[in-house]
């Protein structure tokens, strides 16, 4: 039954969004359908394995600077780019994640920290590939800048939105069949007692790489999304701090859950979209943020995806109980 | 068989393994001994999660100390732990199957293995039942489950009856004394409750301040006068 829910929910999304909303809107929900991976990847380390880092913006932006490189260096199609962007990114943040191996908690991330701020102000040296020539593809120019390719199938707004869908419900799947899989439960004993992991077998070290090399391949993939929707890119697209808000909104979706990450990515990315429509300045956020994880913190550890259920369902049952209170003598006989 | 000699371990100042030299033949032996006598320690040397400063350990002809902790686990090396580590978010099931999954020794099918060390310890819950929902005392059984599983060579019991009513207690004491018939590995308890190591354990070991204090026949081990004076006090031993 869930599956159908599920089915029946993505293709509501796919064919009826675009004409409910308008492409203001269509655009923000792009936003969320990309960052939604981005989320799922965090998530991944935090709700799963229990390894807080602060650096997954900085490995987008690596995903995004490999796509754009690629697809403009290249013919090679859309999914193949990225792909390709996904895998070189899973090495480069393996390689990121391996010196934090051996920490945990708030020393994983202060260096995951430092590491994105690294990456930042390299790729700020190097630029964002914009049609140059040589290694980094920047060619200087202010004008005449080529925008970065879209898939051939989805060059139009709402068509890169139905794709960007397509990409992260593909992502998601990738990630499930890993938690409901040998790895999965592996990590699940991490997080719980890398003592316990380690009496079990588990080569705790191995599986932790695993968690890095899969969220860096699917922050990576969102990475080409990135390049694709918003075509032209540089430094300023990427900041640092991206890192902590990123990390804000997974605690505040809920780290623990699939679900989680979409809620993630709806504040991160729609909120802001919603209250700019409004004549509301986006910045008041990251109050809103700042309240959010101080709730998540204290009361509602598993995030929004478990307790709003949970607070209707109280609610529900307070406002029947005042029902039954209220009801005439005769009705409550019956 | 296992056989540990001259071990020491050291934290800082404080040496809580001093030079232990001691066998464990075979069946179900007890160790036991006064708080911080080192048993732990000595578990978490086994497991290797600890290193030690001196000694060694042969344990059925290989070199314990020589094997990285998680290579041990998968040798055969089981344990459980005083504060119970069953994983709370998994199933029953995937509890037991995932030591199953990352053993080498296993050659059986793993479904068949997992079901019938479930079925062994005596869990009456749903094996898909998730083990955040259960009871401390069939979490202790999901613990002893994973120990058991497939074809440990060395099972490490610490103190699995802590905190457990009388009637579970009795439950888990039948459990550990068919250990050995069941998976022909030598299984090593630790606890204070001297019940329940003279039920289970043939023989048993003593420790006292990081060193040998006894060790033979269960029985005998709990008449030695030096015992007594160390750890059993006089009126246990009337």
């Amino acid at each position: 039954m869930r599956p159908v829910v599920i089915a029946a929910l993505l293709l509501f999304v796919l064919l009826a969004f675009p004409s409910i909303f308008s492409l203001y809107y269509v655009d923000a929900w792009t936003q969320v359908a990309i960052f939604s991976i981005v989320t799922l990847g965090l998530g991944l380390l935090v709700g799963r394995v229990g390894m807080v880092s602060l650096g997954q913006g900085a490995v987008l932006a690596m995903g995004a600077w490999v796509a754009a490189r690629i697809l403009f260096a290249t013919a090679l199609p859309f999914p193949v780019v990225a792909i390709a962007a996904g895998l070189i990114t899973m090495v480069l943040g393996t390689l990121v994640g391996l010196p934090a191996l051996r920490m945990s908690g708030l020393y994983l991330a202060l260096i995951t920290l430092m590491l994105a701020g690294a990456i930042t102000v390299a790729l700020s040296a190097i630029n964002f590939p914009n049609g140059g020539h040589g290694f980094t593809g920047y060619n200087g120019s202010t004008v005449h800048i080529p925008a970065i390719r879209r898939p051939s199938i989805a060059t139009a707004d709402l068509a890169f939105f139905r794709y960007s869908v397509v990409v992260a419900i593909l992502m998601f799947l990738l990630v499930l069949a890993h938690i409901r899989g040998k790895p999965g439960r592996a990590w699940a004993a991490i997080r719980q007692s890398e003592s316990a992991a380690l009496a079990a077998g588990i080569n705790t070290t191995f599986y932790k790489l695993w968690a890095f090399a899969l969220a860096s391949f699917v922050t990576g993939v969102a990475g080409a999304l990135v390049a694709g929707s918003f075509r032209y890119l540089n430094s300023l697209t990427f900041a640092t701090e991206d890192s902590i808000t990123l990390l804000a909104v997974v605690l505040m979706g809920g780290a623990y859950s699939l679900w989680g990450a979409i809620i993630a990515a709806i504040l991160l990315k729609f909120l802001p979209a919603l209250l700019n429509n409004w004549g509301v300045s986006p910045d008041w956020l990251t109050i809103l943020f700042g309240i959010g994880v101080l709730q998540v913190l204290t009361t509602a550890p598993r995030g929004i995806v478990e307790q709003v259920p949970k607070d209707i369902a109280r609610l529900g049952r307070l406002l029947g109980g005042l029902f039954r209170r209220t009801a005439p003598a005769g009705e409550r006989a019956e | 068989m296992i056989e540990v000699s001259g071990l020491t371990v050291r934290f800082g100042g404080v040496t809580p393994l001093d030079g232990m030299d001691v066998k464990f033949e075979a069946g179900t032996c007890g160790l036991i001994g006064p708080n911080g006598a080192g048993k732990t320690t000595f578990f978490n040397v086994l497991s290797g999660f600890v290193k030690p400063a001196a000694g060694g350990i042969e344990a059925f002809g290989e070199n314990l100390l020589k094997m990285t902790h998680f290579r041990r686990a998968r040798w055969g090396v089981r344990r459980t732990f005083q504060t119970e580590q069953a994983i709370e978010e998994l199933s029953v099931y995937d509890n037991v199957a995932m030591i199953h999954e990352h053993s080498k020794e296993s050659s059986g099918s793993r479904r068949q293995e997992t079901l019938e060390a479930i079925s062994f310890v005596g869990i009456q819950a749903d094996p898909n039942a998730t083990v955040g929902t259960l009871g401390a005392g069939e979490r202790r059984l999901v613990e002893v489950a994973r120990a058991v599983v497939g074809k440990p060579r060395l099972v490490l019991l610490d103190e699995p009856a802590a905190g457990l009513p009388e009637k579970e207690t009795e439950h888990l004491s039948q459990v550990i004394r068919k250990i050995p018939e069941q998976t022909g590995a030598l299984t090593i308890l630790v606890d204070h409750d001297m019940s329940l190591v003279s039920a289970c354990c043939e023989t048993t070991a003593v420790l006292d301040f990081g060193r040998l204090l006894a060790s033979g026949p269960t029985a005998e081990v709990l008449r030695n006068e030096r015992v007594v004076q160390a750890y059993l006090g006089v009126g246990e031993a009337q």
